[in-house]
């Protein structure tokens, strides 16, 4: 069987592609979904958490900073309260209390001091030369001289390293001493320095002017937008403030302050966003490579069973196309089956001529005697009349043999005309004994049509057959006509039978509906007409009224003029 | 010629020429016509003894025919000819009352044995129809 009437490639390979689309789609739209709103949801569940920890690890290290400040100066206090002034004075003793705190806070106190009113210390114990040294200017004793005690920024100072002070007043008859410590910066820094934040986040502490308290880990660029924008914000009730911003070198960057000792400082701690949320991130690109794997293999399996279920699909189109095929070739000895008993009749009317003529002969040779001339042509006549008849004959079995051949489904230019001609010739006997006449009414010049000559025969006999067998024994016409119309073929076959009923109408195309007895009509014919001229492009209608006979119209699109010359068939009208 | 007058009816001109021609040859008195119709019209005009019917030609066939011809003359012997694809009609004839049925083509001595057959059985019939006449 051949398979050039398949469909073509390009019709599976669309289904390929909209079954894969469709199967993707369905299965990964919601996925992605999902996956979208958990990873929405969870990101902004590890947003909160991010910034509740680094609120409360901020919180945290300010309590424990403001208590090591307020310890500190409460340490002070203790001592000068303590202790009369004339016993501070003593350098011994200072030494003696600096060495008991340095015992007990390690190195955090560096030096102790004793300053008169007029901003000179008096007495120093400590590692600098720095008694008698003149406060009365410096910025931090103005400050101190003015409440009870004070703790001041970091500063230089006169000893040029980074240091800050603590300072008590002691009063003494109306006069103001004051005891001051000096807290090694180191010791302070390392209690910041101590909070780390994740890989990249670490703090540190401004006062309000913006002046390093402690040494941040990492350079700071405190004129960068960020932080000029968080520290302009008031920063009060001893909240935590956080922003996530952009910062330098296009880093994503969270930036928290809260204000210290009482307001004056701020600590304030900056951490890359990619290392705060270096979980959320790990987990986000988790999410995204199970997706990205699993749409692959969602995608690869899809493709893969599409292309199965293609496969299928075309093995069993082609086998379908296979059947159909076989079923035309059984419709069309189903129809040279039905014509059977005319045409056997017709071959053996002329065989009854010749076995008469040849009596005829045998009985004029049988006279005795020589032959007379008129025996002798007599004789002539009924040799001549055999001939005639077998060639009669001859002409009969070579109508039928051009039908009974193999059908062959390769599409050729057809003259529908000639077809016409052929079947009429094959049906005119059985039609005769019907009484049928049949008439044609064959358009001149009529376009050529694409079509496989044996499938086109069968329809036309199918059809014709079917318009003689319509017509009971009264007798009637069958008439048979076509024309182009505008690009089309039509082909028209109506009858003068006996109708179709309007309630069959729709089921007479139906494989296997025939209304004929059992034995007679396969019900295949107007099923494989309908099949053949589907394939061919075209199309079949039928118009019936019972009791006054059915038209079949049958439209094939023609090969257009310039493609196909038309033929010239005469359009004598035959009977 | 014979005592009997033979009708030979079939649609094909060629074979009932050559058939009539022969028979007379056998000095069979036959006469041909080429339809059911012109038979009955023969058979209204004339008396003829045996009918040789051919089952399948155009208008009238031979089954209708055969009906008309026993409606009309009972007395006339009918034998069929048929065609191998329609036996059937053949035996349906002889529901109807024909003689017999014969298979074209059909070898002529074979058809004129049929042909006295029929006529013996007609003498028989028509014999004891007119004996039946004498004696009511």
């Amino acid at each position: 069987m051949s398979t050039n009437h398949g469909r073509p490639a390009a019709y599976y390979r669309t289904l390929t592609r909209n079954l894969v689309l469709f199967v993707v789609v369905v299965s990964l739209v919601p996925l992605m979904f999902s996956g979208a709103v958990i990873l929405y949801e969870f990101d902004r569940a590890y947003q909160s958490k991010v910034e509740q920890h680094l609120e409360v690890l901020l919180n945290k290290h300010r309590r424990t900073i403001d208590a090591f400040l307020t310890d500190r100066l409460a340490d002070i206090r203790v001592l000068a309260r303590s202790y009369p002034v004339e016993m501070l004075k003593d350098p011994a003793f200072l030494r003696a209390k600096l060495s008991l705190l340095r015992e007990e806070y390690g190195g955090v106190f560096v030096d102790l001091g004793l300053v008169n009113p007029e901003g000179r210390q008096v007495v120093y114990a400590g590692p600098f030369h720095l008694t008698g040294a003149d406060y009365a200017q410096a910025q931090w004793f103005k400050q101190a001289k003015a409440g009870e005690h004070f703790i001041s920024n970091v500063f230089a100072g006169l000893r040029g390293s980074p240091h800050f002070i603590v300072a008590a007043k002691k009063r003494l008859m109306g006069r103001d001493w004051l005891v001051k410590a000096t807290i090694d910066f180191e010791a302070f820094n390392a209690l910041v320095e101590k909070l780390v934040i994740g890989e990249t986040g670490f703090a540190f502490i401004l006062d309000r002017e913006g002046s390093f308290q402690t040494k941040p880990r990492q350079e700071v660029a405190l004129a960068s937008g960020a932080w000029r924008e968080l520290l302009r914000r008031p920063l009060d009730g001893g909240k935590v403030t956080i922003i996530q911003r952009t910062g330098s070198r296009d880093r994503e960057m969270i930036y928290a302050a809260a204000p210290l000792k009482n307001g004056s400082w701020i600590i304030c701690a900056q951490q890359e966003r990619a290392d705060a949320f270096s979980l959320l991130f790990s987990a986000q690109r988790m999410a995204v490579t199970i997706f990205v794997l699993g749409g692959i293999v969602v995608i690869l399996v899809s493709l893969l069973l599409a292309r199965r279920l293609v496969n299928r699909i075309a093995e069993a189109d082609s086998q379908k196309e296979a059947m159909n095929e076989k079923m035309i070739e059984a419709g069309r000895l189903a129809s040279i089956g039905e014509l059977a008993a005319g045409i056997a009749h017709e071959i053996n009317n002329p065989v009854a001529i010749m076995v008469e003529e040849a009596g005829w002969i045998e009985d004029l040779m049988s006279e005795e005697g020589p032959l007379s001339e008129e025996t002798l042509s007599e004789i002539q006549r009924a040799v001549q009349q055999i001939q005639e008849q077998g060639s009669r004959c001859k002409q009969i079995t070579y109508k039928l043999l051009s039908f009974a051949r193999k059908t062959d489904p390769t599409v050729k230019e057809v003259s529908l005309n000639s077809l016409v001609e052929e079947v009429i010739s094959l049906v005119g006997q059985k039609s005769r004994y019907a009484g049928v006449r049949i008439e044609t009414e064959l358009g001149p010049g009529l376009p050529r049509v694409a079509a496989s000559p044996s499938e086109l025969q069968q329809v036309l006999l199918n059809l014709v057959n079917n318009a003689v067998d319509a017509i009971d024994s009264e007798g009637g016409v069958v008439s048979v006509r076509s024309n182009p119309d505008n690009g089309w073929v039509r082909l028209t076959v109506s009858d003068t039978g006996i109708g179709i009923a309007p309630a069959n109408l729709a089921r007479i195309f139906d494989p296997f509906y025939t209304t004929k007895p059992v034995g007679q009509g396969t019900g295949l014919g107007l099923s494989i007409c309908y099949g053949i001229i589907n394939k061919l492009g075209g199309e079949i209608k039928v118009t019936s009224a019972k009791g006054k006979g059915s038209t079949f119209v049958v439209l094939l699109p023609a090969i257009s003029q310039s493609e196909a010359a038309p033929e010239t068939t005469d359009p004598a009208a035959r009977s | 010629m014979s005592a009997f007058k033979v009708l030979i009816v079939d649609d094909e001109v060629d074979f009932l020429e050559s058939l009539v021609r022969r028979l007379k040859r056998r000095m069979v008195d036959a006469t041909g016509v080429t339809s059911g119709e012109a038979a009955l019209k023969y058979l209204a005009a004339q008396p003829a003894d045996v009918v040789v019917l051919d089952v399948k030609m155009p208008g009238m066939n031979g089954i209708d025919t055969l009906r008309e011809i026993k409606k009309s003359h009972p007395q006339v012997e009918v034998i069929l000819l048929t065609g191998h694809a329609s036996v059937e009609s053949g035996v349906e004839g002889l529901t109807l009352e024909a003689f017999d049925y014969l298979i074209k083509p059909v070898k002529l001595d074979e058809l004129i044995e049929r042909i006295m057959e029929a006529f013996d059985r007609r003498k028989v019939v028509g014999e004891i129809s007119s004996a039946e006449r004498d004696a009511g």
